[in-house]
């Protein structure tokens, strides 16, 4: 069984929710990576959403865009993201580190080195924003063959029979994107993320993740209500954002266990 | 020569195009991809669009005899196709009428368009007020900085223009910033996009409303001189307006299609904007294509005296012309784009954009390697009006 499985099937049987944080690799500088991961661990994260740096971050509203633009300042690109996640494996071997980014810096690593340096590096899964199922049948086949968990995005405006089509490829979870709009974007229409939750797990035999427009660890309760876990990015990226430098790794830890502690009432 | 029918469905020129996009938008393009293909086959859609070309816009653009310049140049005979002439002055209107139709055919209310010099961005707000739709138009801070002018023709016509601060705050940022609006509106809203780039079906559906361009320029040619040309010539950036005259001719032999790139400060300096001539494949703005990247993958910065150029990327079905060998891509670097820009001005009596200079430096490049009887048809894409405040600057002097 994959970490990312193993973990939720553990959830599962303690009847708990999956706590997803975001944090942007290389933000704000590259030696603070792996320190604010085992924060994000000690704060009671189930699983890290470590975002991979690019120029151009389509799907990410302004907060994860100025998060890639510090990290690259500082030359970070996926081979040091990779070092990134084997330093945090070191003393760090059961939350899983899910790769989330785009699809150029993973084309010009190359899929077969890119699989193999993750895997080895003990990455667990890769979303990648802009390889929908139709671009990407080969990159998931070497992702499975290397035992990476690929994860696929669902929006609220994937109709029913492309939801079954994409759960079929999907593994480790999938990511219910909760809003039209980037990441980061104001409301969330907890009735119709319940609708639409409810419709993906009839088609998925997945554990469903909910992310983009969650900000407060009410709002995180009330979604993980219908959801198996729950997304946070841009919310973390601005603690790290605002934070002086020696408060960051204590701002972080203390916004996750806020969440923690919501989701486990 | 092999019968040409790309894109595939799902908007492949071999190895590239496609549809690279967060899941937010499959749906969109979708639906965009259905309702062109109804488009594209309803009459009343082709005639509309046609009526417009040719009473909005002034169509057809005439093709020009430059006769004194071709005689200086001392070889071949350098014909000009006039897209200058064109209402708003340069080849865009052509694909933002067509994209308007359409919008209006899917009850769209509200347009959004990116820019880089502002060309696209007045002729997306031209058409939206013809129409009578809200129109956005986001642009790079810098390029609001470097093209005034036309942020106040566009906002004369009725347009919004957001500044876009992120990235490298020019085209690509632009870019990024209006995808994020459609994901954002998407319902609501369509997206005009610019070139024949972006996810399918734009790359195919702006070259169809481009290739009148080509189209008229083969009657044009067996009209006037019984013949066609030896070479095509036309600048790239996106690469609309080179599409559009090259596509009516790759299934003609014996004529060369040539795309010219903006070889800025020159290619070895690193400082260009010519995918195709020094870039590598990757993925960006929701295509497969040649870019320019560094190892890592990330999108590097372009340089070029003309912003309409100043683009990473290229259009797909360039990328595979390239591979395929049907048409050739060279460069053309600053100081060679302004030469011919100052030629033309003073031997033809025509101010071109700095963007076309390109395609003419180009062929100011070959016409005297070859005899007096051969043709080159430049695409003359846009006029130079909006430029004269880089060249004054460029040569020292304020205006």
């Amino acid at each position: 069984m994959s970490r990312i499985a193993s973990t939720f099937a553990a959830l599962k049987a303690a009847n708990r929710k999956a706590l997803i944080p975001f944090i942007t690799a290389g933000d704000p500088a590259p030696d603070r990576t792996v320190p604010l991961m085992h924060a994000l661990v000690e704060g009671g994260a189930d699983i890290i959403e470590l975002g991979v740096p690019f120029s151009d971050p389509m799907a990410d509203g302004p907060t994860i865009q100025r998060a890639s633009e510090r990290a690259l300042k500082h030359g970070v690109g996926l081979k040091d993201v990779l070092a990134m996640t084997g330093e945090f494996r070191k003393t760090n071997t059961s939350t899983p580190v899910v790769l989330m980014g785009y699809a150029n810096p993973i084309e010009a690593m190359g899929w077969d080195g890119f699989c193999t340096a993750a895997k080895q590096a003990g990455v667990d899964g890769v979303l990648t924003v802009d390889y929908p199922p139709e671009e990407s049948a080969e990159f998931a086949a070497k992702c499975a063959a290397a035992g990476l968990d690929n994860i696929y995005l669902l929006a609220p405006t994937t109709p029913e029979a492309r939801v079954a089509a994409i759960t079929r490829l999907a593994r480790g979870f999938v990511y219910y994107v909760s809003l039209k709009g980037v990441t980061g974007a104001a409301t969330l229409d907890l009735s119709e993320v319940a609708a639409r939750v409810g419709m993906i797990r009839g088609n998925a035999g997945l554990p469903v993740g909910v992310g983009f427009g969650i900000r407060d660890a009410e709002t995180a309760r009330q979604v993980a209500e219908v959801a198996d876990a729950v997304v946070i990015g841009s919310r973390i990226v601005q603690e790290i954002e605002t934070s002086a430098p020696e408060a960051q790794l204590d701002n972080v830890r203390n916004f996750v266990a806020g969440v923690r502690a919501a989701l486990d009432r | 020569m092999q019968m040409y029918d790309l894109p595939d469905a799902r908007g492949h020129f071999g190895p590239y195009g496609g549809i690279y996009v967060a899941e937010t938008l499959m749906a969109a393009l979708d639906e965009l991809a259905r309702e062109y293909e109804a488009a594209r086959h309803d009459p009343d859609f082709q005639a509309e669009f046609h009526h417009e070309l040719r009473h909005y816009v002034g169509r057809p653009s005439p093709i020009y005899h430059a006769k004194r310049w071709s005689e200086l140049l001392g070889g071949a005979q350098i014909y000009l196709k006039r897209e200058d002439l064109n209402h708003t002055g340069a080849h865009k209107i052509n694909n933002t009428i067509g994209q308007a139709l359409l919008a209006r055919r899917m009850g769209k209310k509200r347009v959004i368009a990116e820019t880089g010099a502002g060309q696209h961005g007045v002729a997306s707000a031209t058409v939206a007020a013809r129409y009578g739709m809200e129109c956005v138009v986001y642009m790079g801070a810098e390029d609001i900085k470097r093209q005034s002018p036309n942020v106040f023709r566009m906002k004369l016509l009725g347009a919004t223009v957001v500044g876009v601060e992120s990235g490298s705050k020019t085209l690509k940022d632009a870019l990024n910033e209006a995808m994020r609006d459609w994901v954002t509106n998407v319902e609501s809203t369509f997206y005009i996009l610019g070139t024949a780039a972006g996810p399918h079906p734009y790359p195919m559906l702006v070259r169809d409303f481009q290739c009148v361009i080509g189209d008229e320029s083969k009657v044009q040619m067996a009209e006037q001189l019984g013949r066609q040309p030896d070479a095509v010539i036309a600048c790239v950036g996106g690469g609309s307006n080179a599409i559009g005259i090259f596509y009516p001719y790759i299934a003609v032999d014996g004529v060369r299609l040539i795309g010219v790139e903006a070889g800025g400060n020159g290619i070895a300096s690193g400082q260009h904007a010519a995918p195709l001539s020094a870039g590598t494949p990757g993925v960006l703005h929701g295509f497969r294509s040649y870019l320019m990247q560094d190892a890592n993958g990330q999108i590097i910065e372009t340089h070029s005296v003309s912003a309409g150029l100043d683009y990473p990327g290229v259009g797909p079905e360039h990328s595979y012309l390239k591979d395929s060998g049907r048409a050739e891509y060279v460069s053309i670097d600053d100081d060679e784009a302004l030469a011919a820009f100052h030629n033309l001005c003073r031997y033809e009596g025509i101010i071109p954009a700095l963007e076309s200079s390109h395609a003419l430096a180009h062929a100011a490049k070959i016409a005297p390697t070859m005899s007096k009887d051969r043709i080159l048809l430049v695409n003359l894409s846009g006029r130079g009006d909006k430029d004269i405040n880089t060249v004054a600057r460029i040569s020292g002097i304020e205006l």
